[in-house]
């Protein structure tokens, strides 16, 4: 009974370091790649698929975000009489943390399903097989656009964000929390400075990059049938989010040290 | 042309080939015949490179292949194109910009000329006219001429066919074969054809090789096929029951 828990547990163990290994060759082999001029017109054209279609979900979702955090923290602050901090609060969290953690919660959601299954796809019905008996290397006409538009256009979506939450928080504050425009304004130019944006954006860069290659990899490992599609795109979600929340506390440690 | 050396291959500890030797001609079609499951598609997957053999070399146009990194292979496949068995045409393009990929990607010729050869050879497989198709608007036979269209249109010099027609109708079946052999001789290419389909087989095929068990046991002209002794190709060609149903049948003759 012992033996056969102890067995189990080293083969997904074994599993894990496996599929972990080659992740970072599709990585390898990915940016082995990035030395070749890229299609350009396959990178916009998954800038424009991958990116811009999320825009108005990766609003919505940070709008309201912004809003409750506001919500939260005026109702405490207010009681400390620390009204005018909640601007510079609302915008440093944001900056640092919210925006990108979950602007790539909200990607990898939709775009890194979106990557696996449209591989997966063309994996089950042996169209990456044609690609390569058409001397067309799979990493260089698929992965190499996706990861570049992901890297690219992650973080242009936490910039409008960043703003979204702000104009959320505001609106709270203002209009909810009797905070002055004045006020929840001077705070956020009080407390908050470039850096934090910037990490904020070196952040989603690196979740882009792990939403594109998670959902390549799960895609060229599809098993077979739809079946196996649909498990595959369920695996690259919930692998992109875990990365991206792990990634971030290592990240954020390196970045607001 | 193409050469299998002692090839051996097995997945995740299971023999799929053994021992393979085989030789395939300019110019010749050899179509390989055996039960579903024998280890076909694996032995025309191993020519093209998408798998690399456990055991044993794989020979292309005198070069060994089955060492070769993807982008090595790749110089090599430019002279390759395969009809797979689903077809596998790329569902985001249209029917012209699938018979087109392989020349925008590979030559330099302008738009014009491309538009010119696709035109061509969509005439050719009887699909004039339907450039701007998508692929999911097509029978599973229209598929299979499309993905003809597109193999051919760089010109190789070895064409792989993945049971070309399995799943047609049997005029659909005869159209491809005609196809088959047209490609044969307007291109001179040299073909490998796997089916389990004997009428087909026997009708585009200068030699045949039947596959059995993950070996090959039997390799000639149609007619030293049609003749073998061996119970096992009888029973595959003839459809028998049995091995031993082909044994009784001969003595009964006798």
């Amino acid at each position: 009974m012992l033996l056969a828990i102890v067995e189990s547990i080293g083969r997904q163990v074994i599993l894990w370091m496996e599929n972990s290994g080659r992740i970072v060759i599709l990585l390898g082999n990915t940016l082995f790649h990035l030395r070749e001029k890229p299609r350009m017109n396959h990178v916009l054209h998954q800038m424009a698929h991958l990116g811009v279609d999320s825009l108005p979900i990766v609003l919505l979702t940070i709008l309201f975000t912004g809003m409750v955090i506001t919500l939260q923290t005026a109702t405490e602050f207010i009681k400390y009489g620390a009204q005018s901090s909640v601007g510079g609060v609302v915008a440093i969290a944001m900056a640092r943390e919210l925006a990108p953690v979950l602007t790539g919660v909200v990607v990898a959601g939709r775009v890194g399903a979106a990557i696996t299954a449209e591989i997966g796809s063309m994996k089950v019905t042996e169209q990456i097989d044609a690609l390569r008996v058409m001397a067309i290397n799979p990493i260089k006409y698929l992965v190499v656009p996706r990861l570049l538009a992901c890297v690219i256009m992650v973080p242009i979506l936490v910039i409008f964000a960043d703003i979204i939450g702000t104009v959320g928080g505001y609106l709270v504050a203002t209009l909810y929390a009797d905070i002055s425009s004045f006020t929840y304004i001077h705070s956020i130019t009080l407390f908050t400075v470039v850096n934090d944006i910037i990490g904020g954006l070196v952040k989603a860069m690196f979740f882009g990059g792990i939403i594109a290659i998670i959902g390549c990899y799960k895609g060229l490992t599809t098993g077979e049938g739809a079946e196996g599609v649909g498990r595959a795109t369920t695996a690259s979600v919930v692998s992109s989010i875990i990365l991206i929340f792990i990634s971030n506390y290592f990240l954020s440690l390196v970045l607001y040290r | 042309m193409i050469k299998l050396e002692n090839i051996s291959m097995s997945f995740h500890g299971k023999h799929i080939l053994q021992g393979i030797d085989l030789e395939v001609k300019k110019g010749e079609t050899l179509v390989v015949i055996g039960p579903s499951g024998s280890g076909k598609s694996t032995l025309l997957r191993l020519m093209v490179g998408l798998l690399k053999p456990t055991l044993g070399k794989v020979w292309i146009k005198g070069q060994e292949i089955s060492h070769l990194s993807e982008d090595d292979l790749n110089k090599i496949r430019i002279g390759m194109g395969m009809v797979f068995q689903y077809s596998a045409l790329f569902d985001s393009m249209t029917v012209g910009d699938n018979v087109a990929f392989g020349l925008r990607e590979h030559t330099a010729m302008t738009e014009a000329e491309i538009h010119k050869i696709v035109t061509r050879n969509l005439r050719m497989v009887g699909l004039a006219g339907q450039q701007d198709v998508m692929p999911n608007e097509l029978s599973g036979g229209m598929k299979k001429r499309v993905s003809l269209a597109r193999a051919i249109a760089i010109r190789p010099e070895i064409m792989l066919y993945d049971e070309p027609t399995a799943g047609l109708d049997p005029i659909m079946s005869g159209t491809i074969d005609r196809l088959i052999m047209n490609a044969k001789r307007v291109l001179c290419v040299t073909s490998v054809v796997v089916t389990h389909h004997m009428s087909s087989a026997f009708k585009i095929a200068d030699r045949v090789a039947m596959i059995h068990g993950g070996r090959i046991i039997e390799v000639g002209t149609v007619e030293q096929i049609k003749q073998s002794e061996n119970p096992v190709v009888q029973q595959f060609i003839l459809g028998l029951k049995s091995p031993s149903a082909y044994v009784r049948r001969r003595s009964e003759m006798r």
